[in-house]
């Protein structure tokens, strides 16, 4: 990758985060969203970095 | 049209298990609930016979020496004793493989279902290839029916005593550099000119991930970068055009293996979409690719080149705020959301013009300027429609509940939970229990239709035989139904190269009339 292309990709990604951020705010609230949120505990695995660690695949099409 | 899932599969109390051991687990736990249920052997041998895999749509075919052993789909895969042995050290769940085989059944790698649709072992993944549908609308239900038929084999697994639990996710990657598909594929003419697909499709695929991506967190083929993403698909991919599928991935899959007359038709088949679990999604994917193609075949198709279709599928995937600019080789920058409405009105002015307008079309534009209007004006206003926006919405406001950034290890959870199957663990099935996701199709037409198969296309000659006559049909595949015939010395192949024959309207009076297998041949061959 070339400096050029390098800095390009790094104020895409500066610019995508920002973008992320005023998103966040944007979700508001939501009483569907929000009830879940409630029992989401209940939902999830246990450990969720080990559980995602231990998500591997092998090769697909 | 057909819909093919890929499964991600998982053993949370083994890790490390064999996936191909896994993948089988589930196609023998799914042989075993059919065979329960029917008293009937439920496993088919697939028949390879019209399988080449490595016939370029470009004209030319690659030797089998230099293609990736991927690509050699038209072998059936073995599993025997040594790959049992080496089943990641456990022999748990080979053991249980044995049992089945031992009661009388050979272990499977594949199945044809009585709704026609093919249930195998593919690469290291349980996939469900739908039967063929007629219309967007049909390719939804019998997608959804897959998602059934996984959900009642992991099930059986659960019920049984002594073997681990086996969750599948529908989703496309392990967020470590392994992807895999959710492919479709279209019927077409041949006489269309495959530079004309190509170039009339790629920018249209390069975009459409707004309208039914499903979201992915993490950036890269590892996910090394953080933030959220609209495809899960996009950052595998690495080529506008080729025959691979599972490495270089190509934009436009040249892979010519009609399943059909080859003279007369060409099987598109499409590799670059997100697996969805919501039903509109789905439609939005199937549907509007379906009137590009018309549209391609009519030659009214837009005209629009991208400068570089690879990067700008990825800046676009990138950009959740949908602000991000492409460049087109006439120097014109567009958002993915302006390339859309270019597809979507030119759409628009090819069906005002078409005499042959099904209602099916009708919906499938509606829909598709509605959700690009809800884009455009409030991306959340299409949360109950669109995968990707969706999630979104879910994960940002948890992540701003707990003060948390998309780093956050439970964000990466709850974007593989998003995919579980299950009802109680999915977070895309518990927002759905909440009326939050919009449907077409209730659960009980989705088990239907896991039994069922479609009307209006060949799959009902293939799933009503073996729904029929499942003791007699010894092999099966899209364009072939193969049966043994008690006093016959050879064996009856019966040729379905043509898609929409074998229909409801054309064999449901003969299958009606509960003939014997003989007579039933003998009436077919007359």
């Amino acid at each position: 990758m070339t400096q050029e292309q390098h800095s390009a990709q790094r104020r895409e990604e500066t610019q995508a985060q920002e973008t992320t951020e005023d998103l966040n705010v944007a979700a508001g609230q939501d009483a569907g969203v929000d009830d879940l949120l409630d029992e989401i505990d209940g939902v999830l695995e246990r450990n969720a970095e080990e559980f995602v660690r231990g998500f591997v695949q092998k090769g697909g099409q | 049209m057909g819909l093919e899932t890929e499964y991600g599969v998982l053993a949370p109390s083994m890790p490390g298990a064999n996936a191909t051991m896994l993948s089988a687990q589930v196609i023998n736990s799914y042989a075993a609930l059919v065979r329960a249920g029917r008293g009937a052997i439920a496993g088919t041998h697939w028949d390879y016979t019209d399988e080449t895999p490595l016939n370029d749509a470009r004209g030319f075919s690659i030797d089998r020496a230099s293609a990736d052993p991927s690509q050699l789909t038209d072998q059936e895969p073995e599993l025997d004793a040594e790959a049992v042995a080496l089943a990641g050290g456990d022999t748990r769940i080979g053991s249980t493989l044995y049992e089945e085989a031992e009661a009388g059944h050979e272990v499977l790698m594949n199945m044809v279902l009585g709704n026609g649709a093919r249930l195998y072992v593919d690469h290291a993944h349980p996939e469900y290839s739908s039967p063929e549908t007629s219309n967007p609308f049909a390719a939804v239900l019998w997608d959804q029916a897959g998602d059934h038929v996984a959900l009642a084999a992991m099930r059986r697994i659960e019920s049984l005593a002594g073997v681990p639990d086996i969750h599948l996710y529908k989703n496309n990657t392990d967020n470590k550099s392994v992807s895999y598909g959710a492919h479709e594929n279209y019927l077409m003419p041949r006489s269309v000119p495959f530079e004309n697909i190509a170039a009339g499709l790629i920018p249209f695929f390069v975009t459409r991930q707004i309208i039914c991506g499903s979201g992915r967190v993490g950036r890269g083929m590892l996910g090394q970068y953080p933030g959220f993403q609209i495809s899960a698909r996009a950052d595998f991919f690495e080529a506008q055009i080729g025959l691979e599928t599972t490495i270089r991935r190509p934009i436009i899959n040249t892979r010519d293996e009609p399943h059909a007359h080859w003279e007369k038709y060409r099987r598109l088949h499409v590799i670059i979409g997100d697996a969805n679990l919501g039903q509109i999604s789905t439609l939005l994917r199937t549907g509007t690719t379906a009137l590009v193609l018309s549209m391609i075949e009519a030659g009214t198709a837009p005209h629009i080149e991208l400068r570089d279709p690879v990067a700008a599928l990825q800046a676009i995937s990138h950009d959740p705020s949908l602000s991000t600019t492409v460049e087109l080789v006439d120097g014109r920058r567009l958002t993915a959301l302006q390339i859309q409405r270019i597809y979507a009105a030119a759409a628009a002015e090819h069906s005002a013009t078409s005499d042959a307008l099904d209602e099916a079309t009708v919906e499938v534009q509606r829909r598709w300027e509605e959700t690009l209007q809800q884009l455009e004006t409030d991306i959340f206003s299409a949360a109950s429609t669109v995968d990707w926006v969706a999630k979104y919405k879910l994960m940002s406001a948890y992540a701003q509940r707990h003060g948390v950034d998309f780093s956050d290890s439970r964000i990466a959870l709850m974007d593989l939970q998003w995919a579980d199957i299950r009802p109680e663990k999915g977070l895309y099935h518990r927002l759905a229990a909440r009326g939050m996701m919009e449907v077409l199709y209730s659960g009980e037409q989705i088990a239907h239709a896991a039994a069922h198969p479609p009307e209006d296309t060949r799959a009902y000659f293939r799933g009503r035989v073996l729904n029929q006559y499942p003791e007699f049909v010894v092999a099966a595949s899209w364009d072939s139904v193969s049966f043994t015939v008690p006093g016959a010395r050879r064996l009856e192949r019966v040729s379905t190269l043509e898609p929409l024959r074998g229909t409801r309207a054309l064999v449901g009076e003969l299958l009606d009339r509960e003939l014997e297998i003989h007579e039933f041949i003998a009436a077919l061959r007359s």
